[in-house]
């Protein structure tokens, strides 16, 4: 069993007084907590948080706790001898043991033998896991497998944390910040309590071309400015393959180009858009043929790009 | 160990929760949740029903208001706040990150 101590979670002293712990807890909850919080790291932070709490604002608990001696935090260990007679019915076998299961099961200066024995209906416990999936994943759909460390109880009662590989499909049109559930697959209920639920928090990896909203694609398409004025046919690059995308002449920067159909597909059917985004590029260095060229275009064209500009311009101007 | 194959339930598709199971999956009494109804916060799908039923894909929120009232403490005026606000900030991020989407890269040119 991992030895975590619950003292330095909440930031105490060992003699911190109830009010101190509820401060505390309070305080760090409000900070850590995964539903208000943009900490990285926040839920794992408030897991450890809630379960420091749980054990020390509990008299009976946190004096057991106390009684565990100071062990090093993240150690291995054992409680010592005299705190297994101590506490009735307290477990022999400590091994894939969480901390927090331990204090769970003890009322009553005994343990409930953990929760197999007391003949009420108890739920199983919801949990809930972040997938990551790439673009490709969310266009096609996939199978992803999930690594959870279950609590399973053994003849005694006791819970043992035990690593526990599934796998889930994925289907397609799932798309970033989407929840899926998978019934039945949190903890197991006991005495006819319902199993838990296990919801898997869907996100989209980031895709060096692709930017993704909601179920809408958006790509970038770099033109030479010959490109942009002459009208060009290029091959543009999909999540679902490539596509030949016709550029009319005249075609500015910043213009965005819509392809129906081509975005995500959508879990009800259909599928967002995939848009390309204009973007002019020069190239780094022109050659003395080219500059002449430009310098040809420049002489013969009456084009003014700033003529927006005039009426602001002439008031500045008659201002001074 | 042991590997099986499960298939997943999207939650944004139409499927109904009656009361007491929604009341199970979100952690909260019923008397929190009628709260939350009255509050705006929550909506059954049809208000006039004897019994009431909830759209599954409400469960998220319903479940994040579980958390906040047992792990902070929260009675129902506070829930009711803080859900709005998180609501809020969610639409928010959402806006912002479909502006970001539109924004062009800056290329290396040549």
């Amino acid at each position: 069993m991992l030895y975590k101590d619950y003292y330095e979670i909440l930031g105490v002293p060992r003699a911190a007084s109830a009010e101190e712990i509820k401060r505390a807890y309070r305080r760090l909850a409000r900070k850590y907590h995964p539903d208000v919080s943009k900490e990285a790291d926040a839920a794992e932070k408030f897991k450890d948080i809630a379960e420091a709490y749980q054990t020390l604002k509990d008299s009976e608990k946190r004096a057991a706790f106390d009684q565990l001696g100071q062990p090093r935090s993240g150690e291995q260990f054992r409680p010592p001898p005299d705190w297994q007679a101590r506490y009735r019915d307290a477990p022999s076998a400590f091994e894939d043991m969480d901390l927090a299961d331990l204090f769970a099961g003890l009322q009553g200066g005994r343990f409930r033998a953990g929760r197999a024995s007391a003949n009420i209906p108890v739920d199983g416990q919801d949990y809930e896991v972040s997938v990551p999936i790439s673009l490709a994943d969310a266009y096609h759909g996939t199978q992803v497998n999930l690594d959870l460390n279950l609590p399973e109880y053994d003849a005694q009662g006791v819970p043992h944390r035990t690593p526990y590989t599934f796998a889930a499909r994925i289907p397609k049109g799932a798309s970033d910040g989407q929840r899926l559930r998978v019934p039945g697959k949190g903890g197991k209920g006991l005495n006819g309590g319902h199993d838990g639920d296990l919801y898997l928090n869907i996100s989209l990896r980031p895709h060096h071309l692709f930017r993704v909203a909601a179920h809408d694609v958006y790509l970038d398409l770099p033109l030479a400015p010959w490109e942009a004025a002459l009208g060009t046919s290029v091959e543009l690059p999909t999540p679902d393959g490539p596509v030949r995308l016709k550029i009319q002449p005249g075609t500015s920067s910043g213009r965005q180009l819509r392809l129906p159909g081509r975005g995500l597909p959508r879990p009800q059917g259909g599928a967002g858009d995939l848009f390309a985004i204009v973007q002019i590029v020069m190239p780094a260095a022109l050659n003395e043929r080219q500059r002449e060229l430009f310098k040809q275009l420049d002489a013969s064209s009456e084009f003014n790009p700033r003529a927006h500009y005039q009426q602001e311009v002439g008031h500045a101007s008659r201002t001074h | 160990m042991r590997v099986e194959l499960t298939e997943v339930q999207w939650l944004n598709v139409r499927q109904e929760l009656p009361l007491h199971e929604f009341v199970r999956r979100s952690g909260l009494t019923e008397a929190d949740l009628r709260y939350l109804v009255e509050s705006g916060v929550l909506a059954p799908l049809d208000p006039q029903a004897p019994a009431w039923s909830f759209s599954a894909d409400c469960l998220p929120l319903a479940r994040t208001a579980g958390r906040l009232r047992r792990d902070l403490d929260l009675d129902g005026s506070g829930l009711a706040v803080a859900l709005t606000l998180i609501e809020r900030i969610e639409e928010l991020e959402t806006r912002v990150r479909e502006l970001d989407v539109r924004l062009l890269r800056e290329f290396p040119s040549g």
